[in-house]
């Protein structure tokens, strides 16, 4: 689904990633993991095409195509979706608008027809039933007031209404208390099928009791510095960063 | 400057680059009047007209009176002044001289509205609107007036009305904006050649939105309409304005009074979408929009609404205000001005509260791109025997890109205690932030602009009648487009 090879980027002039490698197949979740700093929201954003990081070298391959000189937009269309770690506030955009354009976007780009306003409101109500969500949020503005909570929520709604190939998400769980870690995982998991594939982005091990990864890659300094399996998280909740980060040498 | 910010100013530059869609000239044989203004000018527009004794000599007092009047430079916007000896004052389209049906009308003109997308046809009409067509000076085509007289209602061009209702305007013109009122609605008062009539009698519900569609198109031509609105007690109107003008080179300009007076028990909602021609992109050319606009709310329970969309003019200078002078009346103010390249806007409004229990509402969101400067300036006054009176005042300003302004000048004078001042003021940039966010879910950059600034305009446009939102929806992605930062 998608193949990273030897990622550099920059920051500002400073060097957030370098050298990033992994490869995420169709049908599987990976896990990235890490201390602060370590450039897992520069990873999603970079993969996501934000303008502030500059790519210095590497490839992304993302369903085939070189996505590194792609518009995020043009990535977004061809089915890469990021929730957001703190998703956007949008005044006087109202939800619903904001989600059909979107969804008409992609459908366009798949040569698929627009959905009707009907069609597109049964979609809407199944999917946000599946986040318990309560309707009235579809047409509020785009997450204006909405606590942390329900952004991540509504994020995940997002996820599920415009079903990308590839789903990556930063830091989700953050702010969620357990009960809303459980819907949302529950969302993400309605999502996830042996077609597309996720990249879930996280500080802590809980998350991944709901999403359960088949592989996990600890980030350190902008590199992948360990890999392996579920249980690698539950030794990471364990024992901390450290015993990995003294593995490190001096040099990087 | 960071990767960012050049990336931002290269996106700004490349989003502006739309042109102006309406500059076209209409090739139309013009009468014409030589270029300057004197008393000779002014009886001789009175005379074309057929006006009676009286209305020359208003017209006379006003030009007397502004010969005595200095241009006013307290607004923040700096532009070349006009040299009023080298404007023409009157240009009219020639034509037969009494038009019986729209066969009539040149078709060359009826062309240009149908550019416009103003079919003046019959059969062609907007469904619903009645459509009052002014060209330069004159009014070339008012449709729906049989409809609308079976209700009593007049709708006509005001130089008919000086000869078919002197009374009505005889009791009203001037009495919201004296001729002496300020320079411009001085010399407008003085050389006005057209513009809209409206009467709504007593407890009529107008069925339909009257609509009025300016246009100017012979060079060096200055345009001074003149639009009077009264609504008789327990009445209701809405009534639409639109105009466009070419793209010419130099600097043309624009002087209107709109007064509007309501009775007890009525209520006028005024809607404008003004789209004068904004100059190029280096600040050349463009209408001087110049306009005196004021309401009174004579009766109780009165209630006046503007609604404007301001995306055009390379300077605006306008502030539509309310005169609450009927007890438990009503004032409301919605704008969305819109300034890119080098346009300049000083606009707001004037909300006089007199009577008791009296209520204002403003609601001001501006946007600036390109190297331009955006002003909200208003004043919110409270008369000593004004008790409970209550005023919100919400104006919001957006910025895109770094090389443009926005200034909120608010006045207040209060001198009843009673009263009750809200007034909330935010400046925000289009983030990048918002952007990216939209991108990220497959919206490009150009639409996700508009969407932004629909959604930061949405509770004016809200207020506008249905077909006028989507235009103003549409010019404003026009006026727009591109402009990221």
């Amino acid at each position: 689904m998608i193949k990273i090879k030897n990622l550099h980027a920059n920051v500002e002039g400073t060097e957030i990633l370098k050298g990033i490698n992994l490869t995420v197949n169709r049908g599987e979740v990976h896990a990235i993991m890490g201390p602060n700093g370590s450039g897992k929201s520069t990873l999603a954003n970079v993969l996501a095409g934000h303008s502030a990081y500059e790519v210095t070298e590497g490839e992304i391959i993302f369903d085939g195509k070189n996505i590194i000189e792609m518009e995020p937009d043009e990535r977004a269309r061809e089915g890469l979706f990021l929730a957001f770690q703190y998703p956007i506030e949008i005044p006087g955009v109202s939800n619903s608008i904001f989600l059909r354009t979107a969804l008409d976007e992609i459908r366009k780009h798949k040569g698929e027809p627009e959905l009707t306003p009907k069609e597109f409101l049964s979609l809407l109500k199944e999917k946000a039933q599946i986040l318990g969500m309560d309707t009235s949020l579809i047409n509020r503005a785009l997450n204006q007031g909405f606590s942390g909570g329900e952004k991540k929520r509504n994020e995940i709604l997002q996820l599920l209404m415009l079903n990308p190939k590839l789903a990556i998400l930063d830091e989700t769980d953050s702010g969620l208390d357990i009960d809303a870690l459980r819907i949302v995982s529950e969302g993400v998991n309605a999502y996830k099928s042996k077609d597309n594939a996720v990249i879930v982005v996280t500080h802590y091990q809980r998350l991944l009791d709901y999403i359960v990864p088949d592989f996990v890659h600890v980030l350190y300094k902008g590199r992948i510095v360990k890999s392996g399996t579920k249980d690698l998280a539950l030794e990471l909740e364990e024992r901390g960063y450290d015993w990995i980060i003294k593995e490190q040498p001096e040099t990087v | 400057m960071n990767e960012e910010t050049r990336e931002d100013i290269k996106l700004v530059e490349d989003v502006t680059q739309t042109d102006y869609k309406w500059g076209f000239v209409s090739d139309i044989e013009a009468d014409e009047f030589p270029k300057g203004l004197n008393e000779d000018i002014i009886r001789k527009i009175s005379k074309i007209k057929n006006e009676p004794e009286w209305m020359t000599e208003w017209r006379l007092k006003a030009y007397k009176h502004w010969l005595t009047m200095e241009e006013p430079d307290w607004a923040k916007v700096n532009y070349e002044k006009v040299d009023y000896q080298d404007l023409i004052y009157f240009s009219a389209p020639k034509k037969k001289p009494e038009l019986e049906s729209l066969d009539e009308v040149d078709p060359e003109l009826l062309k240009t509205f149908e550019k416009l997308g103003i079919p003046l046809e019959e059969q062609k009409k907007l469904a619903g609107v009645a459509v009052d067509a002014v060209f330069d000076s004159v009014s070339v085509a008012t449709t729906f007036r049989e409809t609308l007289a079976e209700k009593g209602i007049i709708f006509c061009p005001i130089s008919e009305a000086i000869i078919n209702h002197p009374d009505l305007v005889k009791k009203y013109l001037g009495s919201v904006v004296p001729q002496t009122d300020n320079f411009f609605a001085a010399l407008n008062s003085a050389v006005f050649s057209d513009g809209s009539f409206v009467y709504i009698p007593k407890g009529v519900r107008c069925p339909m939105e009257l609509s009025t569609y300016f246009r100017i198109n012979a060079e060096n031509t200055g345009q001074f309409e003149r639009t009077l609105i009264i609504a008789d007690e327990g009445s209701y109107v809405s009534y639409l304005e639109g105009c466009t003008a070419p793209m010419r080179d130099e600097n043309q300009l624009h002087a209107a009074v709109v007064e509007l007076i309501v009775l007890d028990d009525a209520e006028i909602k005024y809607s404008t979408v003004q789209n004068w021609y904004p100059g190029d992109k280096e600040g050349k050319g463009g209408i001087y929009n110049f306009v005196t606009k004021r309401g009174i709310c004579k009766g109780k329970n009165s209630k006046i609404s503007w609604t404007q969309v301001e995306t055009g003019s390379a300077v605006t200078w306008k502030y539509p205000g309310c005169i609450l002078l009927g007890d438990n009346s009503v004032g409301e103010f919605y704008s969305v001005a819109v300034t890119n390249n080098f346009q300049q806007a000083d606009t707001g409004t004037k909300m006089v509260h007199i009577g008791k229990n009296t209520k204002s509402t403003i609601i001001s969101k501006g946007i600036s791109a390109g190297k331009s400067n955006n002003s909200y300036r208003g004043l919110v006054k409270v008369n000593k025997n004004a008790e409970n009176a209550r005023n919100f005042s919400q104006c919001d300003s957006m910025l895109m890109g770094n090389k443009c302004g926005a200034h909120t000048f608010p006045y207040l004078e209060i001198e009843n205690n009673s009263a009750t001042v809200e007034h909330e003021a935010t400046t925000s940039k289009v983030g990048e932030d918002q952007i990216f966010y939209l991108n990220q879910r497959g919206i490009s950059t150009e639409d996700a602009v508009n969407m932004i600034v629909n959604g930061f305009c949405k509770e004016v446009f809200n207020e506008l009648p249905m077909e006028f939102a989507i235009e103003a929806q549409k010019l404003l992605a026009i006026s727009l487009e591109g402009s990221v930062g």
